[in-house]
C-alpha cells in the first residue's frame, strides 16, 4: 500500500531576497497517513507549505501529485488537484455565514442560482459530523476563533481533499477542541487521506503522527517514523546545536524564584470593564513576574489591555508607581514606562513593509517625538545591538519584517519594546506559535529582564511555561479572575489546571 | 437560539432599517406638510427623475462592496451622452448601433481599470481618478458645446410615458428597476455575487480559498462601466442632450446614495435594496425642497451632507465594536 506518494518534493529551492528559505528539501507523503512537519522558526516549513499550495512558486525542484510533475500557479489550482489547506491564521470571510466559508466556490446551485437551502442543509451536515454546535446561517465573525477554525476544517474537508495540509491548526484550540479535531483526522486518515501537519506542540505530534520530517535552516534534516524517534533527538534534530540553551531551562525543572519585596509597581484595584473581565486586583513589583494563567477567551488579554490602557476601564482603580492613574490610551501607558508585546504580532504590532531596522526603532522614535529624531547611526547601532542580543535571523537589520519566520518577528517585536527600556513589559502569548528554541530563549531572556528589575506579565496558554517564569500567578476563568496563587515551589500545572477547570482554589 | 449570532446578524442590518425608517417618515412629513405630496405619482417621479443615478449608484455598490471605489461613473456617463448624441446627431448612425456601442465602451472602460487597479495592485481611488479626468477630457475632444437631440426615438423615449391605473411611469424608471432586480439577483443568488462579499470580507481569505479574485475584481469594475454608460443612455433619453457637463459630481451621489444605503465603504456589507433605498431618500430630499418651495436647491447638499455624517458615525458604532 505504500508504493506510490501522493505528493512528492525533490529538491525543492526557494529564494528571497537575502534569505534562502528551502534549500533542496525532499518530502513524502503517503496516502492514509498523518505526517508531521517539524521544525525551528524559519527552518523553510511555511514556505513549503507555501509551494505546495501555489502561493510561492519554487526556483527549483519538482512537485509530483501521484507521481505526475505539476506545477502549481496558485491556491485554486492546488485545490482543484486536491490539495487543501488549512492556516495557523484563520483565512475565511467574517462577513459571510459559515455555511457560505464551507461552500463558497463551489456552492450548490439550481438554474444556476445559488441553492441557499441545499447549501445550509449540506454545511449544517458537515458541522454535525465534526460534532461542532455551530448556527450554519450565522456571520462566521461571530463565531469564536476555535470554531472558526474549525469550520476552516470542515471546508478543507469538504473539498475532498486527497492531501490536507494542516498549518498549526491546533494554536487556537483548546483540549476538547484538539481532541474533536483528531478525531476528525483519524478518521480521514482511515479514508485514505494524506495529512500534513504542523504542529509546535510535541505531545500532539506523537500522538497522531505517523511519520515525521524535519527541516532546519532550510535543509532536509531527515525523515523518521515517529514511534522510533526519540524526543530529545527530535528536539535536537530541529534545533541542532543549540541544544545547550534548552537544557538550561529545560527538563521541567524551574529555578527557584523568590518573589522580591518592596512596593508595588503596578497595582489594580477591582479593575474591570464590561463584557471584557470581571474586576481583580493585581499588583506587580519591579523584578517580579506575574503569569496569568486561563483558557483561551478567559480574559486574560482582556485584563492586561486595561493595565496598558488599550481598552477603557469601566471600574476600579489602577495605580502606578503608587499613584492613582487614570490611563487615556496606550500613549499614556508608553509615557508610564508600560510595553505592551501583543498576541496577534501581524495585525497589531509589526509592519510587514518596513525593515527590521525601522520596526525596532519605531516605539523608541514614538516616545521621543517627531521633532527629536534618531540619527541614522543611532538607529543601526540599536538595531544591530538588538540583532544580536535576541539572535533575530536573518541578522540583516535591512531585511523586510514580512520575510521573518513567526519567532524572528516576534523577537523584532520584543526587541521593539525593550529598547525603550520599560519598567513593566506585558508579554501576551510571546511564544505562541513559535519552536521550540525561540521559546527557551524567549523565556532565558524574560527570566533574565526580571532579574534585571523589570516588572513582567507574563500571559500564556502553557502552564510549564508559566510556572517556569513567575513568582505569583493569576488564574483567570470565564472573564474572572479566581485565584492568585503563590508559585512558592510546590505548585504544580496540575494544581494550576485544576483550578483553571473547577473555579476555585483547591 | 444563539442570542449572540442573532444579534451579530441583526446588527448588520440597521443601516438598512434605519434608511427605511428615514424614508418612510420623511415621506410622511412631507405628506402632512404640502398639499399633493402625498400620491402614487410623487413616488414614481422619484424613479423617472433618478432612474440613471439608481443604475450608477447599482454599479457603484458592487465596486464598494469590494472594498473598492468608482470615481469615474460621472464622466463615463456624460462622455456616453456625448458620444451618443455625436453619432447619432453628427453622423446619422441610428440608436439600436448607437446604444450597444455606448454600453460596450462603458464596460470596456471599466474592466480596463479594474485589470489596472489589480495587476499594478494600485488603489482604485487614484485609477478611477484618472479614469475620471480621462473620460471628462475626452467629452471636449467631441464637441464644447452640447449637442441637443432630435433623433424621433430618443425623442419617443424621453416622452413615452407607461401607464399604471391612472398614474405613469417612464421606460428608463423601468430599465433602472430592471437593472436593480438584476443586480439583487447576482450579488445574493450567484457565485459572482458571493465572491464579491467573499472579496470584501478579506481579500487575503478569498484568494487562499482559491476564489477567482481577479476575475471577481475586473467584473466588478466592468458592471460598474456597463451602469454608467447605462445611465448616460437613460440620461440621454432624460436631457435629449449630450454635453460634457452632465452629471458632473454624480459620483459622489452614486457614493452617498450606497453609503446611506448601508453599505459598508469599507467591503463586504451592505445589500442592493438599500441602494434603491438611498437612491430615494436622495430623490425625496430634492422633492421636499422643491415642494416647500422657498428654500434654495443647495440646501439638498446641505442636508445630504447631515445625513452621510450621521450614517458613517452609525457605521462606525456598530462594525466599531467588533473588538
Amino acid at each position: 500500500m505504500r508504493q506510490q506518494p501522493v505528493l512528492e518534493v525533490r529538491g525543492i529551492r526557494k529564494e528571497f531576497p537575502g534569505v534562502v528559505a528551502l534549500d533542496g528539501v525532499d518530502f513524502r507523503l503517503f496516502p492514509g497517513e498523518v505526517h508531521a512537519l517539524m521544525g525551528e522558526n524559519g527552518a523553510g516549513k511555511s514556505t513549503l507549505i507555501k509551494v505546495l499550495t501555489g502561493v510561492h512558486r519554487a526556483d527549483g525542484g519538482e512537485v509530483l501529485l501521484a507521481g505526475r510533475p505539476v506545477r502549481i500557479g496558485g491556491p485554486l489550482e492546488a485545490q482543484q488537484a486536491g490539495i487543501s489547506t488549512v492556516y495557523q491564521e484563520v483565512n475565511l470571510c467574517p462577513n459571510l455565514s459559515v455555511a457560505e466559508n464551507i461552500f463558497i466556490g463551489r456552492e450548490p446551485r439550481r438554474f444556476g442560482l445559488v441553492d441557499w437551502a441545499a447549501m445550509r442543509r449540506r454545511a449544517a451536515e458537515l458541522v454535525r459530523e465534526l460534532d461542532l454546535d455551530v448556527d450554519v446561517s450565522a456571520p462566521l465573525g461571530s463565531c469564536s476563533i476555535a470554531v472558526q477554525q474549525l469550520v476552516a476544517i470542515v471546508r478543507a474537508v469538504a473539498v475532498s481533499a486527497k492531501v490536507l495540509i494542516l498549518d498549526e491548526p491546533t494554536s487556537s484550540l483548546d483540549r476538547d477542541e484538539v481532541q474533536r479535531l483528531f478525531a476528525v483526522m483519524r478518521r480521514l486518515r482511515d479514508q485514505g487521506v494524506a495529512i500534513l501537519f504542523v504542529s509546535h506542540f510535541l505531545d500532539q505530534i506523537y500522538e497522531i503522527c505517523d511519520r515525521t520530517t524535519v527541516l532546519r535552516n532550510g535543509r532536509l534534516e531527515g525523515e523518521y517514523l515517529t514511534a522510533e524517534l526519540d524526543r530529545m533527538e527530535l528536539v535536537s534534530r530541529m534545533i541542532g546545536a543549540e541544544l545547550a540553551g534548552l537544557d538550561q531551562l529545560g527538563g521541567g525543572k524551574r529555578r527557584e524564584r523568590t518573589a522580591p519585596a518592596g512596593p508595588a509597581f503596578l497595582q489594580a484595584d477591582g479593575l474591570t470593564r464590561r463584557g471584557a473581565v470581571e474586576p481583580y486586583e493585581l499588583d506587580i513589583r519591579p523584578g517580579e513576574v506575574i503569569g496569568l494563567a486561563g483558557l483561551l477567551g478567559s480574559g486574560r488579554t482582556e485584563a492586561a489591555r486595561l493595565l496598558f490602557g488599550a481598552d477603557r476601564s469601566d471600574g476600579g482603580t489602577l495605580r502606578i508607581d503608587g499613584a492613582v492613574t487614570a490611563l487615556r490610551g496606550p500613549r499614556d501607558a508608553i509615557a508610564r514606562g508600560i510595553a505592551f508585546c501583543s498576541e496577534n504580532r501581524k495585525t497589531e504590532g509589526l509592519i510587514g513593509d518596513l525593515t527590521v531596522r525601522e520596526n525596532i526603532v519605531l516605539a523608541l522614535q514614538a516616545s521621543r517625538g517627531w521633532t527629536r529624531p534618531l540619527s541614522r547611526t543611532a538607529q543601526d547601532a540599536y538595531a544591530l545591538r538588538w540583532i544580536r542580543a535576541l539572535d533575530i535571523r536573518p541578522g540583516n537589520p535591512e531585511a523586510p519584517v514580512r520575510n521573518l519566520s513567526g519567532g524572528n518577528q516576534q523577537k523584532v517585536l520584543l526587541a521593539r519594546w525593550l529598547i525603550t527600556d520599560p519598567k513593566l513589559l506585558i508579554l501576551d502569548e510571546p511564544t505562541r506559535g513559535i519552536d521550540v528554541g525561540a521559546k527557551a530563549e524567549i523565556q532565558k531572556l524574560v527570566a533574565g529582564l526580571a532579574e534585571d528589575g523589570m516588572a513582567v506579565l507574563f500571559i500564556s496558554a502553557e502552564l510549564e511555561e508559566v510556572l517556569r517564569l513567575s513568582h505569583r500567578v493569576g488564574v483567570l476563568r470565564d472573564h474572572r479572575m479566581v485565584a492568585r496563587l503563590d508559585n512558592d515551589g510546590e505548585l504544580t500545572p496540575e494544581h494550576v489546571m485544576a483550578t483553571i477547570a473547577s473555579g476555585a482554589h483547591p | 437560539m444563539n442570542v449572540h449570532a442573532l444579534t451579530a446578524r441583526l446588527r448588520g442590518q440597521i443601516p438598512l432599517l434605519v434608511t427605511a425608517v428615514l424614508l418612510v417618515s420623511m415621506f410622511g412629513v412631507g405628506s402632512v406638510q404640502y398639499d399633493g405630496f402625498f400620491s402614487g405619482q410623487v413616488v414614481l417621479n422619484l424613479l423617472i427623475d433618478n432612474a440613471f443615478l439608481l443604475v450608477v449608484a447599482v454599479g457603484m455598490t458592487f465596486v464598494v462592496l469590494t472594498g473598492g471605489i468608482d470615481l469615474s461613473v460621472g464622466a463615463v456617463v456624460a462622455l456616453s451622452t456625448m458620444v451618443s448624441a455625436w453619432l447619432v446627431e453628427r453622423h446619422g448612425w441610428p440608436p439600436l448601433l448607437v446604444i450597444p456601442l455606448v454600453l460596450l465602451m462603458g464596460t470596456a472602460g471599466g474592466w480596463l481599470m479594474g485589470w489596472i487597479i489589480h495587476v499594478f495592485e494600485i488603489q482604485p481611488f487614484i485609477v478611477t481618478l484618472a479614469g475620471m479626468f480621462l473620460a471628462r477630457g475626452l467629452c471636449y475632444t467631441i464637441s464644447i458645446e452640447s449637442i441637443s437631440i432630435t433623433d424621433p426615438q430618443y425623442t419617443a423615449m424621453a416622452q413615452t410615458r407607461i401607464p399604471l391605473g391612472s398614474l405613469f411611469v417612464s421606460p428608463s424608471a423601468l430599465i433602472a428597476l430592471l437593472v436593480v432586480a438584476a443586480g439583487f439577483v447576482v450579488l445574493h443568488h450567484t457565485r459572482l455575487g458571493r465572491n464579491v462579499y467573499a472579496l470584501g470580507g478579506s481579500e487575503q481569505s478569498a484568494l487562499l480559498m482559491g476564489l477567482p479574485v481577479q476575475r471577481t475584481r475586473t467584473t466588478v469594475y466592468a458592471i460598474s462601466g456597463f451602469c454608467s454608460a447605462l445611465g448616460g443612455v437613460l440620461l440621454t433619453f432624460y436631457m435629449l442632450s449630450g454635453y460634457g457637463l452632465h452629471a458632473v459630481g454624480l459620483e459622489l451621489d452614486a457614493i452617498a446614495a450606497v453609503v446611506i444605503g448601508g453599505t459598508l465603504l469599507t467591503g463586504g456589507s451592505g445589500y442592493l435594496l438599500g441602494t434603491l433605498l438611498g437612491v430615494l431618500v436622495l430623490g425625496l430630499i430634492q422633492t421636499v425642497i422643491s415642494f416647500q418651495g422657498t428654500l434654495s436647491s443647495w440646501w439638498t447638499r446641505i442636508v445630504i451632507g447631515a445625513l452621510l455624517f450621521v450614517f458613517i458615525v452609525l457605521q462606525r458604532l456598530i462594525t466599531g465594536r467588533r473588538r
